[in-house]
């Protein structure tokens, strides 16, 4: 008995791109296209070449994240949402954050990043106490209270980016540029990276431990914020007007992110490791995922890391030599970018050639967090150089 | 990597083996990142006699030695970063054959049981002819975009099945795409340079002297082929020449055009902050028809002849500066000057001879101030002068000069900053500025007080209006006795200050009278000092002081008491100045940053494609049972991505059930086996 033809092409014939989508999709296409096409009219006469053309490559790129992610499409659209609300507030007038209650509470971006901070600690105690009783619903509020802290993180940055120009039209500058302001980035960005592999994998039990690093990043920040009044917008040097600049540290700190997910998942392999060896009918070894996952969920953050970083130091190494004649000057940030980039480098060899255990690849996991940390942090507290703007 | 090891395998060989191993690559990756820290640990390229304070001698000779003042140029980090280049390509060299075969070879002839031994397999009895069933494998693999190729067996046929061949070109990217990063950064190197100061043709100049006189085995052609240097150059003067800082010396660089610097400008945010730097260029090159004006700024050079020229930092360029000298010491004269910056002036004392040595000149002091709600400012205190007052002797002291009147708690002052040398803190001079706002009645007093005469005219009326109530009123001897002490205890303290009388008193007397003799020459120091004052104010007619006259008094005196430490004969007070700034340029020639750049771009193409695109492999092996029925043997295999195969393996092995056998009534299908159990997708919730 014969099929008829089209019956397997139904079957086989992958479906298009277009085929695959559906009214949702469209629906959120329509939206942002609108949305990016409203921004185009509205200001591409206040823009350059370069801006106009960011502008219209977010249409592709936030289109494909959103169809790769579904989830990430409401994401998108809660925090345009509230940040359009947030400018809407301001009105105009600076002074409003200080009087307007949905600023002064909810929007204005200091409040909207100490909401992001109070969300993430809230988060990190539901993931730990889901992850001791086993509650379903438990864990699943802690990854509703994360996209909240995520989402008020990221219209905390967008509206900041509004702020610096309402302060002062010459002082506006995307909020890349300061200690403080990537703080807030490096929190968003883990934040979803863990999530797309919460999703992916189904599985909320690591989400305590990933957490941890970002709380303590959010600790970080409050403490930078509350005893360096780093939070105050202040204008660019004139080093850091530069287009580079704002590709440059995005992609650097998607590499943070991932590297330190992957530490977290690292952790999170050890203390597997631990409890199935002390107590395998334990909490812990029976709930945490299993070591494959976490190894796996490891190499996939550290290449991702890695993928991104390479695009970083070498978008870094092309604004060098714009601004300072020279891609590599082996000024301290840029060796230890090197130095991170090769560690990386020798972690993904070294399980190619499938030489050391897993537990051997964990630990060397959180050892490159610490690298990565001191590139991050250390090279700007203990080391002179050209990159001075994040001076603590 | 499969050959067996053998011992007989020729020296050249082995060598080849070794130095293109994996764990020999991770092992200088490793090496190269720890050596890569030391650089940054030490700061480098600094004055050789810092390294020497701060080492030791001992020290200081190892370190030289092993190069550790510029690491990133020392042989031993340069064969370091030479080894990881030729491990890279000859790995490339060795792992290439067997990748083109990879890419090439379908494995059509994979055998039955070894298809079945691999980690995706299942098998199924369908009720479909052979033909049938491999029409239908070929269609399911091309809508994939596999690429397949079919094999006759002796009982069956196969279809071969591969997708994902870029992974492999990813491996080629990456790799020979940081070969070609390497060479691009050798072109730009300082090797030709270290390779000229090993023959001896070029050795790097350490004096201070003009760029003109620098002889000539220190000084580069223009027609180099890469350089990286800089030159300052002030404000309507021009060069042609740049300077490659080598270690603790340098070399002069010939450009291949002269650079004017019209002008210099900062601009500034209205908080006072620096918002751009640019320059206004004049490109002089016989080359052009007429010369080249443009204006650059940071991050916005010229690319001019393959040299670009950045506008990299800026600083004084000889600002013309009027200056007052107002003597501390009643001996020198007072007199005004007019210099430039980076010129010296022989000054003339009383009793030797000075130079003034002008070195910095700046518009705007921009500092943190905390006001009074804690909050910390920017504030501008305005131009300054730095210069160096150096003795017969040929010590220096350095000095900041502020022109302005700076408010600090809410009085102006005329601020010094003094030290003797620059690692040492800044202390200051606060003289307090006068209603006027200007040093007058400062200087008035001081003079007074420097004054013998004008000294015993306000000792002799106060002792007297003093006398006059008292008992000893009309005794001359003791007035005399009260005035004469008067005289010389103000004497000292404008000598030597408070401390200096203290240390007259300790010296004079037992130590049980220490404290009484100084609380009785105090008021009488007190007594001279406040008679001196109100004789200044009286001569500038005021009759009646009121609290912020005695507030200057104080200051004043804080001040007074404060010269004998201040080194200076003179207090030199900027009155004027004609700023002219020097830009700082950068200059650079690096043919290899295309190069570079392309590297950099096939590595990041190459990276992309090693994560995620993976090289998959499907067979199909059909074998015709008996009753038209047909065995179909799958298996799968993937080089990386072993989830998402699995998940993909799994759904083919569906959708074949599916459309070969439609009907499950039929009964027609059987799973023979399926190994896929252990990588079960996990679903650990
Ligand atoms: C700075 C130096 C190097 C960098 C940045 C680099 C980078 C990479 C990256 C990112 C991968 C992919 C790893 C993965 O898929 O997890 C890789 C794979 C590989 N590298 Fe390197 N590599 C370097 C040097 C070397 C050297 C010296 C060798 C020679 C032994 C080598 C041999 C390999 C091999 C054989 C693979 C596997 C390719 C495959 O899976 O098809 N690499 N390299």
């Amino acid at each position: 008995m014969s099929v008829p033809q089209h019956t397997m092409q139904d079957v086989f014939a992958r479906p298009g791109l277009l085929q695959r989508l559906n009214l949702r999709d469209w629906l959120w296409a329509a939206v942002v296209l609108a949305g990016i096409a409203y921004a185009f009219a509205s200001y591409h006469s206040a823009m350059d070449a370069y801006e106009q053309s960011f502008l219209l490559l977010s249409a592709p790129a936030v289109l494909a994240l959103g169809f790769y992610w579904r989830s990430s499409q409401l994401y998108v659209l809660a925090v345009a949402l509230l940040s359009l609300f947030g400018i809407w507030l301001y009105g105009g007038d600076y002074a409003n954050g200080e009087s307007v209650f949905g600023l002064k509470y909810l929007f204005s971006s200091q409040s909207a990043v100490m909401w992001m901070s109070a969300l993430f600690f809230l988060a990190t105690a539901f993931y730990f106490t889901g992850l001791v009783s086993g509650s379903e619903f438990i864990n699943k509020t802690a990854t509703a209270i994360t996209w909240t802290a995520l989402v008020m993180g990221l219209t905390g940055l967008m509206v900041r980016w509004y702020e610096s120009y309402l302060i002062d039209p010459e002082f506006g500058h995307i909020p890349v540029s300061n200690l403080y302001e990537v703080f807030i980035l490096f929190c968003v960005i883990t934040g979803l990276l863990y999530l797309y592999y919460e999703n992916h994998y189904r599985n909320r039990s690591m989400g305590g431990f990933v957490l941890l690093v970002i709380s303590a990043a959010v600790g970080f920040l409050l403490w930078y914020s509350f005893a360096r009044d780093a939070h105050e917008i202040r204008p660019l040097v004139p080093a850091l007007k530069s287009y580079w600049m704002k590709i440059h540290v995005p992609a650097n700190f998607i590499g943070y992110g991932a590297f330190a997910l992957a530490a977290m998942t690292g952790t999170t392999y050890l203390v597997k490791q631990y409890a199935l060896a002390h107590n395998p009918s334990g909490l812990l070894a029976r709930r945490l995922p299993s070591l494959e996952m976490l190894d796996e969920i490891s190499y996939k953050a550290i290449a991702l890391g890695f993928a991104f970083f390479t695009i970083a130091t070498i978008l870094g190494a092309m604004w060098a030599a714009e601004a300072w004649g020279g891609y590599w000057s082996w000024d301290p940030k840029e060796t230890w970018a090197l130095i991170v980039w090769l560690n990386y480098a020798a972690w993904l060899h070294l399980r190619l050639t499938k030489g050391w255990t897993g537990t051997h690849m964990a630990w060397w996991s959180i050892g490159g967090l610490l690298i990565t940390l001191f590139a991050f942090l250390g090279v700007n507290m203990f080391l002179s150089g050209l990159h001075s703007y994040g001076e603590l | 990597m499969r050959l067996r090891q053998n011992h007989n395998l020729n020296l050249g060989t082995r060598l080849t083996r070794f130095l293109g191993s994996m764990p020999l690559a991770i092992t200088l990756l490793v090496v190269l990142a720890i050596a890569s820290v030391i650089g940054t640990v030490l700061q480098q390229n600094k004055p050789y006699a810092d390294y020497e304070i701060k080492f030791g001698t001992f020290w200081f000779e190892i370190f030289r030695t092993l190069g550790l003042y510029d690491v990133y140029s020392a042989l031993w980090f340069l064969l370091i970063l030479a080894f990881l280049v030729v491990s890279t390509s000859i790995c490339v060299v060795r792992n290439t054959p067997g990748m083109l075969r990879e890419l090439r070879r379908f494995r059509e002839q994979a055998q039955e049981k070894s298809l079945r031994l691999m980690k995706h397999t299942s098998s199924l009895i369908l009720n479909q002819p052979p033909a049938r069933v491999e029409e239908t494998a070929l269609q399911a693999m091309q809508a994939e975009g596999f690429r397949v190729r079919a094999h006759q067996g002796k009982d069956h046929r196969t279809l071969a099945a591969m997708k994902g061949g870029a992974n492999k070109w990813g491996y080629w990217l990456t790799h020979i795409g940081l070969v070609i990063i390497f060479l691009g950064g050798l072109l730009d190197s300082r090797l030709p340079l270290m390779i000229g100061e090993w023959r001896g043709v070029i050795q790097p100049e350490t004096r201070n002297i003009p760029a003109s006189e620098v002889p000539l085995e220190s000084r580069l052609q223009a027609g180099n082929h890469s350089f990286r240097g800089s030159v300052d150059i002030p404000e309507g003067r021009q060069a042609n020449i740049i300077f490659l800082p080598v270690r603790d010396g340098y070399l002069v660089q010939e450009l291949p055009y002269t650079v004017e610097v019209k002008a210099f400008r900062v601009e500034h945010y209205a908080t006072g902050q620096p918002k751009s730097f640019e320059s206004d260029l004049v490109i002089h090159d016989k080359d052009l028809p007429q010369p080249l004006e443009t204006t650059i700024s940071v991050n916005h050079p010229l690319v001019y002849k393959g040299t670009a020229i950045y506008q990299a930092n800026f600083g004084d360029g000889g600002s013309e500066i009027s200056m007052q000298l107002r003597p501390l010491l009643a001996t020198y004269p007072r007199m005004d000057l007019t210099g430039n910056v980076f010129e010296n002036y022989n000054l003339k004392g009383e009793d030797e001879n000075w130079r003034l040595e002008l070195t910095n000149f700046r518009l705007f002091n921009i500092n943190p101030v905390i006001s009074e709600t804690g909050e910390t400012r920017q504030r501008n205190m305005g131009p300054s002068f730095t210069f160096k007052l150096r003795n017969a002797a040929g010590e220096a002291i350095e000095y900041t000069n502020y022109m302005n009147p700076v408010m600090l708690d809410k009085r102006p002052y005329f601020i010094s900053g003094v030290r003797k040398s620059p690692a040492d803190p800044q202390r200051f001079l606060h003289i307090p500025a006068d209603s006027k706002g200007s040093t007058a009645r400062f200087f008035h007093f001081l003079a007074n007080l420097q004054d013998n005469a004008q000294l015993r005219k306000a000792a002799e009326q106060t002792t007297r209006a003093t006398m006059a109530v008292t008992a000893l009123g009309g005794n001359d001897q003791v007035t005399d006795t009260v005035i004469d002490s008067m005289v010389k205890l103000t004497r000292i303290f404008i000598n030597s200050g408070f401390d200096g009388m203290e240390r007259d008193i300790s010296a004079r007397f037992p130590p049980e009278q220490v404290q009484n003799v100084t609380e009785a020459f105090t008021k009488v120091l007190r007594a001279a000092l406040e008679s001196v004052y109100q004789l200044t104010l009286e001569q500038e007619g005021v009759k009646t002081p009121a609290d912020s006259d005695w507030q200057f008094y104080d200051d004043s005196l804080n001040a007074i008491s404060n010269l004998p430490l201040y080194g200076s004969p003179w207090y030199i007070q900027m009155t004027g100045f004609q700023q002219i700034e020097a830009s700082g340029l950068q200059i650079t020639r690096s043919p290899g940053m295309n190069v570079v750049y392309f590297g950099s771009v096939m590595l990041t193409i190459g990276v992309f494609l090693l994560f995620y695109i993976s090289h998959r492999r499907v067979w199909f092996y059909i074998k015709p049972l008996p009753d038209n029925q047909t065995e179909l043997l799958l298996a799968g295999s993937a080089n990386r991505h072993e989830r998402e195969f699995a998940a993909y393996f799994t759904r083919l092995t569906g959708q074949l059930r599916q459309v070969l056998a439609p009907n499950k009534a039929d009964g027609s299908v059987t799973d023979a086996a399926t190994n896929d159990d252990h990588h079960n997708i996990e679903h650990g919730r």
